[in-house]
């Protein structure tokens, strides 16, 4: 790997983070107004899904040869890396648990593991047909 | 939380406390505004600021200072993983470094926003921290997809076994990390409050 494309990645990278944090606001503005979602995180779990699922259609893509290195490494490991983030989903499932909502931090711990490794098998597998 | 109204009014003036609890939702902010030298600033850290200049409302999460922040910290963060991933080896198809990463990424996360939520309300340079290390460098430091696309890999593979341990395993020493950031960061505040 190049310097060049750690660089590409790198900066990949802070693109997805900042697309994290625009679509995040977004669906936190829109989840404010119902009662069921404006206290549970969901931004973070449809960025951690459609992440996960995205970086498995370019696992796929490479596994075919169907898309370039390059464009795998910036796109996934740079973009949805960036995008998707382990950190704040584990703090958010703790405060539920500190919150003693076990539902909600049972759906945002072990649900959305499930959900994103479905995701990424659901990706790899579409990727690979191409 | 959007509030449209005349700045041509000194904050300071408004001293009444029917009219603050009549314009501000948290009551904690009303001692902020009423001292107010500042009043571009937030009232509310996760909504709204308004635009002095437009008028307009500007969430935080779509002001050019905050995405330039959290791009600055992304990069840093997504590079630091790369180079880390670039130098573990992966036995057995196990992505050891992305484990190493999510986890200490987790522990640093739950120290620092422990501690910003100490120190004070989130605004001002504690925000620009929160965003820049936070939501940047630890956001991009960590990552959910390569967990879930490797375990995904690891079961299309036939490794059914590493394939449902490695991500068990993540979520849950993750959980244990990021509550022992927190008390750790609970620990420091408290020892450097002379408690």
């Amino acid at each position: 790997m190049t310097v060049v494309t750690v660089l590409v990645v790198a900066l990949c990278g802070g693109l997805g983070a900042a697309i994290r944090l625009a679509l995040d606001g977004l669906i936190r503005g829109r989840s404010a107004r119902s009662a069921r979602l404006s206290t549970f995180p969901v931004g973070t779990l449809v960025i951690n899904v459609t992440g996960s699922f995205i970086l498995g259609l370019l696992a796929g893509l490479a596994q075919a040869n169907a898309a370039p290195a390059l464009l795998v490494s910036a796109l996934g490991t740079g973009l949805m890396g960036g995008y998707t983030t382990f950190s704040t989903a584990s703090f958010e499932t703790v405060r539920l648990l500190q919150g003693r909502r076990w539902v909600a931090a049972a759906l945002n711990g072990l649900g959305m593991l499930v959900i994103a490794v479905a995701a990424g098998v659901l990706g790899i597998v579409v990727g690979r047909l191409a | 939380m959007n509030e449209n109204r005349p700045d041509d009014r000194d904050p300071r003036d408004e001293r009444d406390p029917r009219d603050d609890a009549r314009r501000l939702h948290p009551p904690e902010n009303a001692r902020l505004v009423r001292r107010d030298s500042a009043p571009e600033l937030p009232l509310d850290p996760d909504t709204d600021a308004v635009d002095l200049a437009s008028g307009r409302s500007l969430p935080v999460h779509l002001r050019p200072t905050s995405l330039l922040l959290v791009i600055a910290g992304g990069t840093v963060g997504t590079l630091v993983r790369e180079l880390i991933d670039l130098a573990l080896p992966r036995p057995g198809g196990l992505p050891v470094s992305i484990l190493l990463i999510n986890l200490s990424g987790a522990l640093i996360l739950g120290a620092l926003l422990e501690g910003l939520v100490r120190r004070g309300p989130d605004e001002g340079r504690r925000r620009s921290v929160r965003l820049l290390v936070g939501t940047g460098v630890l956001g991009g430091y960590t990552t959910y997809s390569a967990l879930a696309a490797d375990s995904a890999k690891l079961l299309l593979g036939g490794d059914a076994l590493l394939g449902v341990l490695y991500p068990l395993a993540t979520l849950l020493l993750g959980a244990l990390a990021s509550l022992a950031g927190i008390l750790l960061a609970r620990r420091i505040v408290r020892a450097g409050a002379g408690a």
